[in-house]
């Protein structure tokens, strides 16, 4: 298929940025959207141009290193996938696709379509962890039972990637699900319970502190995350949060 | 002759007696000596986080934008550990048996031992740590059972084990970083190791972002940066996997051991096109549930191929389960390569399951009617339909493995729920690596390998789910200790400079290599020659070798890159963000690296494991080891080209088991 691309070329988080617009031909509906942008690359390089700069790694929907706003959605037409699982087929010969960058201004561009997410790193490091020394000599993996319905929402909780896509979807640019899905993942295990209102305090002031915006409940996060992470985590962090606040560490 | 020095004593008691007794540094001696972790994968991250709450002070690299992303995240079946939760008769014993007969009688037999002692404090660690493992209705952890073992030990989280493993690993990272305990270096790239008085001493690492490339200096450094699986172009690993780490090390002393020990694993989705940049790996926990099989008729098969038959209408009688037929003991589950082999053997016959020619099939409808009858009977229904226990099963089945089965469906547009998948192996993980001790520490001192970047524990083919274990052992139970042992020498040494004349050296070197990509004025993406590599490796040094091809692809290789030097176009600039430039320096140390696989795969005259030559083979087409002649690990020595490497040898000794030709049948 035949293709029009306008993709965001912006030098470094300083510069002013601009949608630059290339034709693209031989794409096929096996490809995916990394793939294509791969092609384009090779193209540009070839005629002596400099290649767009985009975030990747994996290329199987786990690392959460892509991170493509395409036609106006996070991670593209796709629901419950990455930019990289994205696949060719989802779009038709003639179609102009347009390609920016996570905006959020916690996450400033890096270059083109990288932009940088180490508020994430820096809201985990403010307590998204267990305080426990990896010596090995801790109880027996077996001696404390955790009911199968509270792991498996712990577990669904534990899969966000941390892509940004919430981020980037959220009118508000709130990073409310992304704190949750890590707020809730412990707050429902018995290993987590020793620290539950600190950690949810500091995660959550971290999260102010970078610059992220607050939740009105709109649920576009939920919609746009490629690892289907439920709404629930936020109200679970709220009810936590209010709880700490009121109650006390 | 290399020394492993591996401790005396009974192999059972050789870890608890050497932690008892290799020197330790104090507390406040500790904070004085710096270590340097290059990568954060399970390794990295896991020693990263153990170092720095010992007291070192820790700087760690890696290339992504955050720790979290290292390719370990992507691993997805599970986690061995000698637990016994099963009641199945699993022991340390066993899991370490079960682990040298996987590998072929090629690796170690005391880091193996202790291997499996540390297993389970793996598990109760990351239970400790928050990590949501799999559990039983009763609150219990869960286990399933995974190729070449006849146990269940295998700790899983659904299809993304990995994840969990790292993220807990990430987190434990992260709180160390909290304390300034860790100086994280995201988007770094260690361009080299710095050698002072022959100990290594520190790194050269490049900002990604800026370009600048920086003098890191320490007391040790600990390299833990992942397989060279990408030498082959498409393979299972991340895009931004590479040797240059482990093979600048190489260049700088450290011997590359079993370098042609690769692992092809059986369960990828098929090769679809030119443009394919990498290979999905379908975990192989599907092969516990899901049975292999192609069309018994040539003619079946080609009109499959040609899309005039449907798989689904291919009787019973007429498909041919080859891994149940071959080897009735293990069935479907006989280790990764011998599986492999088998499928290979099949689509060179004639009876491959897609346009290619390179796929075979891996069928759950018997496993949707066994769970779904098994539901029936737990909800009590009375003669419920065929359909009916098809619906159960798939529920079932979807809960065990929904996210790999969607993920199938998203790359091929085929439902596996109504037609098997299609499948067939690629190049997935690395057994050889820097050669290393019983301490980790390579033939440089001060220089450590963890992970799969070391060659310790899998021998010539590594078992299901004993990537994640061996990562974890490393980085949170072994090298934290033994590091110490040579540490205890540093504790007057002080701070070490970052601007002696080995480092302003290394730094100006480095600098010159980089400048050149960019002078250079070729016409021909980085990539172009990747993939031209990854085609060598793969038909030549691929699962199965001989001695024409093999001398043969040394000679392209070494052409190849040749032209690439000549050629490569490299777009950009010095100063910046330039991917193209930093996978160009990727490259190049591959296409060193693949000459000296070739090199190694030649010489290697016997199969084992993951090497498979041609000219030794039994009259069943099975592999035939040569014990007397190649019970060594060849660890080669860097000597200016790949292909005058020296070879050195560590002699394998096995004193607790018996040397068996590895029998599945």
């Amino acid at each position: 298929m035949n293709l029009t691309l306008k993709v965001w070329r912006q030098e470094g988080p300083k510069d002013k940025g601009n949608l630059q617009t290339h034709k693209l031909s031989g794409v096929t509906g096996d490809m995916s959207f990394l793939e294509m942008m791969d092609v384009l690359n090779d193209q540009i390089i070839r005629e002596g141009g400099d290649p767009v700069v985009f975030d990747h790694d994996c290329r199987e929907g786990i690392c959460g290193m892509c991170s493509m706003f395409i036609n106006g959605e996070a991670h593209g037409p796709g629901r419950g996938v990455t930019t990289c699982q994205l696949h060719m087929r989802s779009f038709k010969d003639g179609d102009t696709i347009t390609i920016e960058p996570w905006r959020a201004s916690a996450f400033p561009v890096v270059k083109d379509l990288a932009v940088d997410r180490g508020a994430f790193d820096r809201i985990i490091q403010a307590g998204g962890y267990v305080s426990v020394n990896t010596s090995g000599e801790t109880l027996d993996a077996n001696a404390i039972p955790v009911p199968k319905a509270d792991a498996d929402e712990a577990f669904n909780a534990a899969t966000c990637i941390g892509c940004g896509a919430c981020v980037a979807t959220c009118k508000n640019a709130s990073a409310m699900l992304f704190v949750s899905a890590k707020v809730s993942q412990f707050a429902l295990l018995p290993q987590g319970q020793p620290e539950r209102k600190r950690r949810v305090t500091r995660m959550v002031e971290q999260m102010d502190k970078e610059g992220f915006g607050n939740c009105t409940n709109t649920g576009a996060c939920a919609v746009e995350c490629p690892k289907g992470i439920d709404l629930t985590n936020i109200a679970r962090m709220n009810r936590d949060f209010l709880n700490a606040s009121v109650t006390g560490e | 002759m290399l020394d492993s020095k591996t401790p005396e004593g009974p192999l059972a008691d050789k870890w608890t007696h050497h932690k008892n007794n290799i020197r330790l540094v104090n507390p406040a001696n500790k904070r004085l000596i710096d270590v340097i972790v290059v990568g954060t994968g399970l390794a990295g991250s896991s020693a990263a986080a153990s170092l720095a709450e010992m007291g070192y002070n820790v700087k760690a690299f890696c290339f992504q934008d955050s720790p979290r992303r290292a390719h370990s995240i992507a691993a997805q079946g599970g986690i061995n550990a000698a637990k016994n939760y099963q009641n199945d008769g699993d022991s340390v014993h066993r899991l370490f048996y079960d682990t040298i007969k996987g590998g072929d009688y090629r690796s170690r037999e005391s880091n193996v031992h202790r291997l499996a002692e540390v297993s389970t404090s793996i598990i109760d660690q990351c239970v400790a740590q928050g990590v949501p493992f799999a559990r039983e209705y009763g609150g219990l952890l869960d286990n399933r059972s995974f190729g070449g073992v006849q146990v269940s030990r295998t700790f899983y989280a659904k299809g993304q084990t990995g994840q969990q493993l790292l993220l807990g690993a990430y987190s434990a990272l992260s709180r160390q970083i909290a304390k300034g305990k860790v100086k994280m270096y995201n988007r770094h790239e260690m361009m080299d190791v710095v050698l002072v008085e022959g100990k290594a001493r520190g790194i050269i690492a490049r900002n990604l972002v800026s370009g600048e490339v920086e003098r890191h200096s320490a007391h040790a450094v600990v390299l833990a940066s992942g397989g060279y699986g990408n030498v082959f172009f498409l393979s299972t690993n991340a895009m931004g996997s590479n040797v240059s780490a482990a093979w600048k090390a190489h260049k700088k002393g450290a011997f590359m051991a079993n370098p042609c020990f690769t692992q092809i694993h059986p369960t990828c989705i098929p090769v679809s096109g030119h443009y394919q940049s990498k290979l999905t790996l379908m975990s192989e926990s599907l092969r516990n549930d899901g049975r292999i099989w192609v069309p018994a008729k040539l003619e079946d098969a080609e009109a499959v191929r040609q899309g005039k038959l449907k798989p689904t209408d291919i009787p019973e009688a007429d498909r041919d389960y080859y891994l149940e037929r071959r080897y009735p003991a293990f069935g479907n589950l006989v280790p990764r390569d011998v599986a492999s082999r088998a499928a290979k053997e099949r689509c060179d016959a004639g009876f491959g399951v897609n346009g290619t020619g390179e796929a075979v099939y891996l069928d759950y409808a018997s496993a949707f009617e066994r769970y779904g009858q098994t539901e029936a009977n737990v909800l009590g229904l009375k003669d419920p339909s065929e359909d009916r226990i098809r619906e159960l099963g798939k529920a079932v089945v979807k809960a065990k493995y929904g996210n790999l089965f969607d993920m199938y469906r998203q790359i091929t547009d085929d439902n596996p729920y109504e037609t098997p998948m299609k499948i067939y192996p690629a190049v997935h993980y690395t057994m050889g690596g820097l050669w290393v001790d019983y301490n980790l520490m390579t033939t440089v001192p001060g220089l450590y390998a963890a992970g799969e970047a070391n060659f310790s524990d899998h021998g010539a083919n590594r078992l299901g789910a004993s990537a994640l274990m061996q990562g974890l052992a490393d980085g949170y139970f072994v090298l934290p200790y033994t590091i110490g042992d040579y540490l205890a020498d540093d504790i007057r040494t002080g701070s070490v400079a970052n601007d002696s004349p080995e480092f302003m050296a290394a730094e100006e070197e480095v600098k010159t290599r980089l400048r050149a990509f960019i002078d250079n004025d070729g016409k021909t993406p980085v990539d172009d020659f990747h993939r031209r590599l990854g085609r060598l490796m793969w038909d030549n040094c691929g699962m199965a070798r001989n001695r024409e091809e093999l001398t043969q692809a040394m000679k392209d290789i070494s052409a190849l890159r040749e032209e690439f030097y000549a050629d490569v176009r490299v777009p950009g600039k010095l100063d910046g963000y330039n991917p193209e430039l930093d996978k160009a320096g990727r490259v190049a140390d591959l296409l060193e690296l693949g000459e000296l696989m070739c090199k190694d795969a030649l010489e290697r005259e016997e199969s084992c494991g993951g090497h498979f030559r041609d000219e030794h083979q039994t009259e069943e087409g099975e592999a035939l080891r040569r014990d007397d002649d190649f019970t060594f690990v060849s660890a080669w020595e860097f000597q200016g080209e790949p292909k005058d490497a020296a070879l050195h040898k560590e002699e394998l000794e096995y004193k607790n088991i018996e040397l068996k030709q590895r029998s599945y049948k």
